[in-house]
This record gives C-alpha cells, structure tokens and sequence, in this order.
C-alpha cells in the first residue's frame, strides 16, 4: 500500500515517519504525475497560501481532483484540512474543495494562542495529545460528515466518506494512531477498488 | 489546554519547513512576499544591508510597521528584537507577534547575556555558527534556529561555513558513546541534556534554517542541499530589480532544490542581484555574526 505526502511545503517528513510507523509505504509527492502510483494521499500541515501557489504553479489542481473523484482516501491536516474543504470563509473559492465541510482560517487566533489538549477522537483514541498551531476549525459540516472530535464546542476533526480532516497536528506527537485509521481506510478503498 | 509549550512552539516552525521567510518593511512587500508563496515574513524598519549602510544603533521595528505588516497579510509575522532586550521581546509578544528573532543584525541590548526565552508564550528564532551556540540557544527555550552567515552582504559563504559546521557537529555527538557527551558539552560549550536529546533524536531538536547572505535562487536551493529546513531571505529580494519575480524564484528553488533544469529556468532574466559585500573586507567589528555569546 503506497501513502503519498504532498511535499510542496511544510511538516512532511513528520507524516513520512508516521505512515511508515502504521505499516506503509510512503512517499513524498512532488510532481503531480507521481500521484498516479498513490493509493492514499496526506496533506500536511504548513502554509496552505504558499501550498497553493505551488500547487497552482505545478499543474497540481486537475490531477488532485481526479485522485478524489477515483475515491481514493485523502487526509488534510490543519493547512491540509483548508485545502480539501469545500468552503473557506472569507474567500470566494476554495482550494481542491472535495470535502463537504466550511473551515475558518486561523480561527483560534495568532502563535501565542496555540496550544495543545487531550482529545477523544471518535471511534479511533482517546486521550490523543493535540496540537493546535494557528490552526483553522470547521464551522459547519455537510449531513454526510462524521464528526470525530470537538474542542470547546468546535469541531476540530471529522471524515466524509474518503476525506478525513484534523486542525491539529498528529504528526507532531508520537502517537500514530490517527495516522493508522487513515491507513486503515486507504486498505478499505483498496479492497473495494478490487471488487 | 496549554499554551507556548516546547512542542507547540517548535511545532510552529516545523510548519515553516521547506519554506521561505522574506524581509519586509512596509505592508506593499509583505502582500508582495505572501503572493509569491513566503510562509512568513519578517517585519523591519530597514533590510540589513541599509542597517549595515546607516551605521548607528540598530533597534527594534516601530510598532507601526509590524502593525501595518500583521494587518496586510494572513501568513505568519516575525518581528527582530536586540540580543537580551527583555522588554522590545514582550512588546512585540504583546501586539501579537507570531515569531520572534533575538537578532544579532540589531545591535545587541546585553554583552553577556541572551534572553530567558522559556519564559515567554511566543516562540524565538536564534542565530547560531556551531553547535555549541546552537545548544546553548535551544537550552535558553529558542524554538527555531537559523546560521548567522553575514547578513546584509549577499555573500553566502558564512552561512555555508555554519551550516556545514554545526551539521558535522550533530553527526559527531550523534556517533558518540554516551559516556563521551559530557566532555564533548565543555569542548562545546553546550549544555549536557541538549547533546543528549541530540544523540536520542539523531538530529536536532528544533529546525535549522538558512539565513544571512542568501541573494540567488541557487544560494537558496545550495543552502537545502547542505541541510537547512527553509531558508529566510533579507536584502536579497527587495533590492533586487524585480522583487515579486525573484521573490517567486526563490520559493521554487527552495521547494525543487535539486532539480537543476528548474532552477535554470527560474534564474534567467531575474535582473541584477544585490552588489554583495567580500567578507575580508569586513572588520571584525562590522561583522554581525560576531555579535552573541
């Protein structure tokens, strides 16, 4: 099973090492032609405005969209979660805009208010260590979407279908079990695609 | 819920990796400088290479230009506070800074001491040349490291020298016995747990970026190639012909550093680079990198 990282921009090599902790192949995406071999796709966390730009700049944008449109499992954190959303408040259009939810940008306001927390993650851990960095959260979800987890009466991760989204940063912690229900649900869409 | 800890401070940089931080001055170049794909900018009242032209007293931003900056763009903004100067560290801290750099391109506040960093919410970004100031940094609660190089010269060959330096320090402790580390700590002048957490991880604990005489695309993309996690750009872009297009250069080559054909591409017709400055022809004391301890 081969999990890509996108690898434009950001905390890549963190996810690397995480996926490769969870029993899979990983690789780092640079070129949208690469994307082809993928069976799951992470998007990490960094700044999704200079993510943008490059994605725009590499021709990234159609071959990202077919991999959602062939159902493969793609999983966003923090800037990752901004760029699969279907709405962005405050802009007009979003990035890749697959998963049917609405994220705010730095909605817990600037570095000195980051933070980390426990959380309990729906059906997947409990107690998880998670850190918050600018991080952006979901104002709204679609009637399709799972919620995992809330803070502060916030919804900070949540899967539809094929999408998983976090607004922190599981990468970041040695606890590798986010990343493990990822790879489980890439395993689901493989065996699926085979039947 | 638990703010300014280790981890989400160092997390925060671990986000800028693979990135370029800009130098600006004013709210035109810091929308110029997120346009072009910066994950952060500095907000200054003068580039180095101006610091280094007007002499005198280099000091902390005017609040108005880091105000202007932060309100102009939604990317990260760093601001340079002077070596040891507790209080221009909480100003910046308390208007909302998201970074800050105890830099020795302002004139240093303190002769003996750096900033007690752990005791702040925002994280720091430090210059180091070895590892024993590196260590030293990490152990004061900096987040973020950067090589010194020679800022505002346009010359990369110090931040090569730092680079390679403090890398080839790392390898050592990271091949050493443990029973060795503590003699290492006094060679180095580094503290003992920092080496120690150095040898566990086989790294460095925080991220080590580039900076101080960055003025090309190909300075950008050699300084990934010897190991640095991102690169900060000073003078290099804003006195250049063509800002928003060397500005987008640089950015690329630090993303594709190796790919040459690129790089090529991206450096054809960028205009005149910045003069840049010989480093022998530099006094010791007009030397930045000379500046902390």
């Amino acid at each position: 099973m081969k999990i890509g990282v996108l690898g434009l921009q950001g905390a890549v090599r963190e996810h690397v090492r995480s996926i490769m902790a969870s029993g899979a192949e990983a690789y780092v995406i640079k070129w949208p032609e690469e994307l082809k071999e993928m069976d799951g796709l992470i998007i990490p966390g960094g700044e999704s405005t200079t993510m943008r730009k490059l994605i725009d700049k590499y021709g990234f944008m159609p071959e990202l969209k077919k991999f959602a449109e062939a159902g493969k499992p793609m999983f966003g954190t923090c800037a990752g979660l901004i760029l699969l959303a279907k709405r962005v408040v405050g802009y007009n259009e979003p990035h890749i805009g697959v998963m049917d939810v609405t994220v705010e940008r730095n909605s817990f306001g600037r570095q000195k208010e980051s933070f980390e927390t426990e959380l309990d993650i729906n059906g997947v851990t409990e107690n998880f260590a998670a850190v918050f960095i600018r991080a952006p959260h979901i104002v709204e979800a679609g009637e399709n979407v799972e919620i995992l987890a809330k803070h502060e009466g916030r919804i900070v991760a949540a899967r539809e279908g094929q999408f998983l989204g976090c607004s922190f940063h599981p990468e970041l912690t040695e606890d590798h079990s986010i990343t493990a229900y990822f790879v489980r649900m890439v395993a689901e869409a493989k065996e699926k695609a085979l039947v | 819920m638990r703010t300014g800890t280790d981890r989400v401070k160092r997390g925060m940089a671990e986000m800028q990796k693979g990135g370029v931080i800009m130098d600006v001055v004013n709210a035109e170049q810091a929308k110029i400088a997120e346009e072009a794909g910066a994950v952060a900018v500095m907000a200054l009242e003068r580039v180095p290479s101006d610091i280094r032209a007007a002499g005198g007293v280099a000091r902390m931003a005017d609040p108005r230009i880091v105000e202007e900056v932060m309100g102009a763009v939604t990317i990260p903004v760093m601001a340079k506070a002077r070596i040891g100067h507790i209080v221009e560290a909480r100003i910046l801290e308390a208007m909302g800074v998201d970074y800050i750099d105890e830099s020795e391109v302002l004139t240093p506040a303190d002769e003996e001491f750096h900033l007690n960093k752990n005791e702040f919410t925002v994280p720091f970004v430090c210059g180091c040349r070895d590892l024993g100031e590196a260590s030293r940094r990490i152990a004061e609660g900096s987040a973020m490291l950067r090589t010194k190089g020679e800022p505002g010269t346009g010359n990369i060959v110090e931040a090569v020298r730092h680079m390679r330096k403090v890398n080839a320090q790392v390898r050592k402790v990271v091949s050493m016995d443990e029973a060795e580390l503590m003699t290492e700590a006094k060679l180095l002048g580094a503290p003992y747990e920092v080496l120690l957490e150095i040898k566990r991880l086989g790294r460095l604990p925080v991220v080590n970026f580039a900076a101080g005489g960055v003025a090309t695309p190909a300075d950008a993309a050699l300084m990934m190639q010897l190991g640095a996690d991102g690169v900060f750009v000073g003078s290099g872009i804003f006195k250049s012909d063509n800002p928003a297009k060397f500005a987008r250069a640089i950015v690329e080559a630090t993303t594709h550093y190796q790919d040459y054909k690129l790089i090529a591409e991206l450096s054809k017709d960028l205009g005149t680079a910045m003069k840049g400055i010989e480093i022998s022809s530099l006094t010791p004391e007009n030397r930045m990198q000379e500046r902390g301890w």
